[in-house]
């Protein structure tokens, strides 16, 4: 059967994107068996609201860091700090709201966002100096910030959950425009943002070839130290914001619970959506696609009647998946059932 | 392939002859008929046929991406048929997975020696099967059972020492040693000579004689002619992985062979040999680049060298002796600790590649993998890197411009499959080198140094590489061209450049300088051989990698 394999089947079943959607597609079917008004969007008040809607929102703060997560990945690196830097965004602009003379107003919000994003910038610097300057591990480089961090913000709110009571830094949370959740908006926009800056520029192209074969990208004179700077500066700025949305849907800089875990939440939607831990290639797609896999896999717990409690169980039942599908081993075995599509065996171990 | 080749000091006449007694008559242990294999619809293999014989030591011939590789994972289990059959001891085998090839006796020794050094020799022999009592290792009756196999092979290795007090050569032997332990009817060594000098060689074949005297079937790859014409009773050649025809050793010449092997290409080479250093060089008014005792501790003593408009300087020298070494220091891959480099008005030292390609100087690396092609990258991508590094990331290369740059290039440089989006992996090494030949090439350099630049590529690609050279110092490109092949070092040279024990022993206009003039100059104060044959490892240290060594000796 070797025509069927330069058919479009084949093409499909070679797409790296193929199984992350289908398992996000599988997760969509299962709710709607479940409640089948899963899929129901109403329009109330001008605002959409329903499920769907729910999970994008929830979503936002998992994707935006998981699209820092990605460039880090891809240059063979990891941030493990950006929980904590997405708590001291929180922290520091709810201090500065609570702090300032005029608590409500939008100019505060505004300064009080651009001061927790310059902190950002600047905890990104430290990982970006750790690793890229330095020549520490990621992993030992970021988890300094990752267990220093939460600590920095219990600082800077003194040990306080800092409440704020201020409407347009609570719409970066719970807001709406266009009809449309502001999450969501911000989300889908950095999402478009690093897409065009990593395609149209040249930038994706040389953080793939630092992460796939680095001497070899000094020795064409890539700036490797630049691309890596500012790949931990993008993710701090992404976990930044992350961190302002999860403060301003509480209305509360939570020094202690803001993002946590969300690190690993973002490390697994970068790897669901395709991008290796070893680095190289990445696809931001995929990891958009991952991450809204694993918003909807929170949803669709309680949905189908299980205790949300249980959601880190099958977050690791994921995991498990994911590892057996990204092994060689189980790859193999899978083909030789499948002997239909012997062509991508071949490929790996070529 | 050349005179060099120190193989051919052990030839034995009439000795390939003396194993093909024993098949007489005898049905082949292994028969591969019809062999189709491809990779993602490029054919890899198409309708090939191998017989392996026993008793026989039967050559498996043929450029690089003839499909050697592919026929022996085929054979090995590690890739599946397409198309074809294999039959072992006369009944149809399937080889799922190495496991069941190995089941078969089949054994297989391959170019890196995948051992563990840390082990004894007899545990390394007998990993995964070592013999067993109370619960534990026997280690008496292991390195017993190990003595046996080192005596049936007319070793002696000491089977409790440490495997990794051995050099590479005998790590290799015990390699050997074990694959033969589980009964191997059928032997494959991939390139086993390749990190040997002369003397282990020898070794090496008087094993392969002892086992192919004791009825095992030997498949032997090798690009040395010399060897394979020593030790092989029957040859199958393939090319473009397709069956050019299996001839008995005894039948065959040298010159047949390399026909079989490359076909026309081989005109290429013949017509550039004619052409060969007809210009002149005009060394007058100020050089390109001029190094004034450049050097790194422990790498290189202080070098002075003027590079000139034009002018392709080759340079000559052992591993060790120096010449890569100072190659990356010429391009700040290595930063000097002494000396200066002059570029056009300016004068400086290289802290970083990225001074000398602002200075328009490229560099190809003598390891490929390691140091040039980016794997999973798009041919256009690898093309394209070191122009859009120096661009930096914000200004990309406009689609238009890329999309001409590449297909020129690609056209120009005869690179296959024609395709900017293959990715770079599945390529073979020759179009892989004129990728990173591209690299620099779309820089417009006006000093290019290339570092065995046509090492472990197939004679048609390096015909290709050799001619590029050639016309590029004729458009006013200076180039530096590092080579372990003498020949092609004095083929392609305007000024000959001389390495030893790292330091610049001589430098001389390339007229009429002969290999063996070049060989004596390498050779100096090195102890006479009664061959005129040098010591080639004079300035080996500890710090030779054995794997460079082992390229070393591939082209030597």
């Amino acid at each position: 059967m070797p025509e069927e394999r330069t058919g479009g089947l084949a093409v499909l079943m070679r797409n790296p994107l193929l199984w992350p959607v289908l398992a996000l597609a599988a997760l969509l079917v299962v709710n709607v068996v479940a409640t089948p008004t899963f899929f129901e969007i109403r329009m109330q008040d001008g605002h959409l609201y329903g499920n769907l809607v729910d999970v994008l929102r929830n979503g936002a703060p998992i994707i935006l860091v998981a699209l820092g997560m990605t460039l880090v990945i891809a240059t063979r690196g990891i941030d493990l700090s950006v929980g904590a830097v997405a708590a001291i965004a929180g922290a520091v602009a709810c201090v500065h709201i609570a702090g300032s003379d005029n608590p409500g107003s939008v100019g505060t919000a505004v300064v009080a966002c651009s001061l927790a994003l310059a902190a950002c910038v600047a905890l990104g610097l430290w990982n970006g100096f750790l690793v890229s300057v330095l020549g520490i591990q990621p992993i030992i480089a970021t988890l300094v910030l990752m267990t220093a961090g939460r600590g920095l913000a219990m600082l800077v709110t003194d040990g306080q959950i800092t409440t704020v009571n201020n409407a347009a830094f609570a719409g970066i949370g719970v807001g709406f425009v266009a009809t449309l959740p502001v999450a969501i908006l911000v989300a889908m926009a950095v999402f478009a943002l690093t897409a065009l800056v990593t395609r149209r520029t040249a930038l994706g192209m040389l953080i793939e070839s630092v992460g796939i074969n680095p001497e070899a990208s000094r020795l064409a004179g890539v700036r490797a130290r630049t691309i890596i700077w500012t790949v931990y500066v993008f993710a701090a700025l992404c976990a930044g914001v992350a961190g302002l949305m999860i403060a301003g849907n509480t209305s509360a800089a939570d020094a202690n619970n803001a993002g946590l875990w969300i690190e690993l939440d973002a490390i697994l939607a970068v790897v669901i959506g395709g991008t290796s831990l070893a680095g190289g290639r990445f696809s931001l797609t995929g990891t958009l696609v991952g991450a809204l896999f694993i918003q909807t896999l929170a949803a669709t717990i309680p949905n189908i009647g299980i205790p949300s409690e249980t959601n880190y169980l099958f977050k690791a039942v994921v995991v498990i998946i994911v590892c057996l599908l990204q092994s060689p081993k189980a790859r193999a075995a899978l083909q030789v059932r499948r002997s239909t599509a012997p062509q991508t065996a071949k490929a790996g171990a070529a | 392939m050349t005179q060099m080749d120190l193989g051919s000091q052990s030839t034995a006449p009439g000795s390939a002859a003396a194993g093909t007694a024993a098949t007489s008559g005898e049905p082949p242990v292994v028969e591969m008929s019809g062999i189709t294999i491809a990779f993602g619809g490029v054919p890899a293999l198409s309708d090939v046929d191998l017989r392996l014989f026993p008793g026989e030591v039967h050559a498996l011939m043929g450029e690089n991406g003839a499909g050697k590789s592919t026929m022996i994972k085929a054979l090995t289990g590690v890739y599946p048929l397409d198309a074809g059959t294999i039959v072992v001891h006369g009944k149809q085998a399937t080889f799922p997975s190495p496991a069941e090839s190995q089941a078969a006796g089949i054994s297989t020794v391959y170019q890196e020696v995948n051992l563990c050094t840390n082990l004894t020799v007899a545990e390394n022999m007998m990993l995964g099967r070592e013999p067993r009592r109370f619960g534990g290792i026997h280690t008496k009756a292991m390195n017993r059972r190990a003595q046996e196999t080192m005596d049936r092979l007319g070793l002696t290795i000491d089977p409790a020492s440490q495997l990794g007090e051995h050099p590479i050569a005998v790590q290799q032997l015990v390699a050997i040693a074990r694959a033969v332990d589980v009964d191997a009817r059928v032997l494959i060594l991939d390139e086993p000579t390749s990190s040997l000098d002369a003397g282990e060689v020898a070794k090496l074949f008087e094993v392969m004689r002892t086992l192919r005297d004791q009825g095992v079937a030997i498949v032997f790859v090798s690009h040395f002619l010399d060897q394979v014409f020593e030790i092989s009773d029957r040859m199958t050649v393939l090319r473009n992985g397709k069956l050019v025809g299996e001839v008995l050793t005894r039948e065959t010449t040298q010159l047949e062979l390399v026909q079989m092997m490359i076909g026309r290409e081989l005109e290429v080479l013949e017509r550039l040999d004619r052409e060969a250093s007809g210009s002149e060089v005009a060394e007058t008014g100020k050089p390109l680049l001029k190094a004034i005792g450049l050097s790194r501790k422990g790498s290189l003593e202080a070098v002075d060298l003027d590079v000139y408009e034009g002018e392709v300087i080759g340079v000559a020298g052992l591993l060790g002796s120096g010449r890569t070494e100072l190659a990356r220091l010429l391009f700040g891959a290595d930063t000097a600790d002494a000396g200066e480099l002059e570029v056009g008005s300016r004068t400086s030292r290289f802290r970083n590649p990225r001074n000398a390609i602002d200075r328009r100087i490229g560099f190809s690396s003598e390891n490929r993998r390691s140091e040039g092609v980016i794997e999973d990258l798009s041919v256009a991508d690898n093309m394209l890197l070191a122009l859009q590094a120096s661009r930096g990331w914000l200004r990309p290369i406009p689609p238009a411009t890329r999309n001409r740059l590449v297909a020129e290039y690609i056209k120009a440089l005869d690179i296959r499959p024609a395709d900017p989006q293959a990715i770079m992996r599945n390529l073979s090494g020759g179009n892989q080198q004129k990728v990173l030949l591209a690299r620099w090439l779309i820089t417009e350099p006006q000093l290019l140094i290339l570092d065995e630049p046509t090492r472990g590529i197939d004679i048609g690609a390096k015909a290709q590489i050799q001619q590029l050279v050639a016309d590029l110092s004729r458009d006013g490109m200076a180039v530096v061209f590092i080579s372990a092949e003498l020949e092609e070092v004095l083929r392609l040279s305007d000024r000959l450049v001389v390495m030893r024990d790292r330091r610049k022993i001589d430098e001389r206009p390339n007229d009429d300088v002969t290999v063996s003039d070049v060989l004596e100059i390498i050779a100096g104060e090195a102890r006479p051989d009664a061959d005129g044959a040098p010591d080639r490892r004079p300035g080996r240290g500890p710090d030779a990698p054995a794997q460079r060594d082992a390229e070393e000796t591939t082209h030597a």
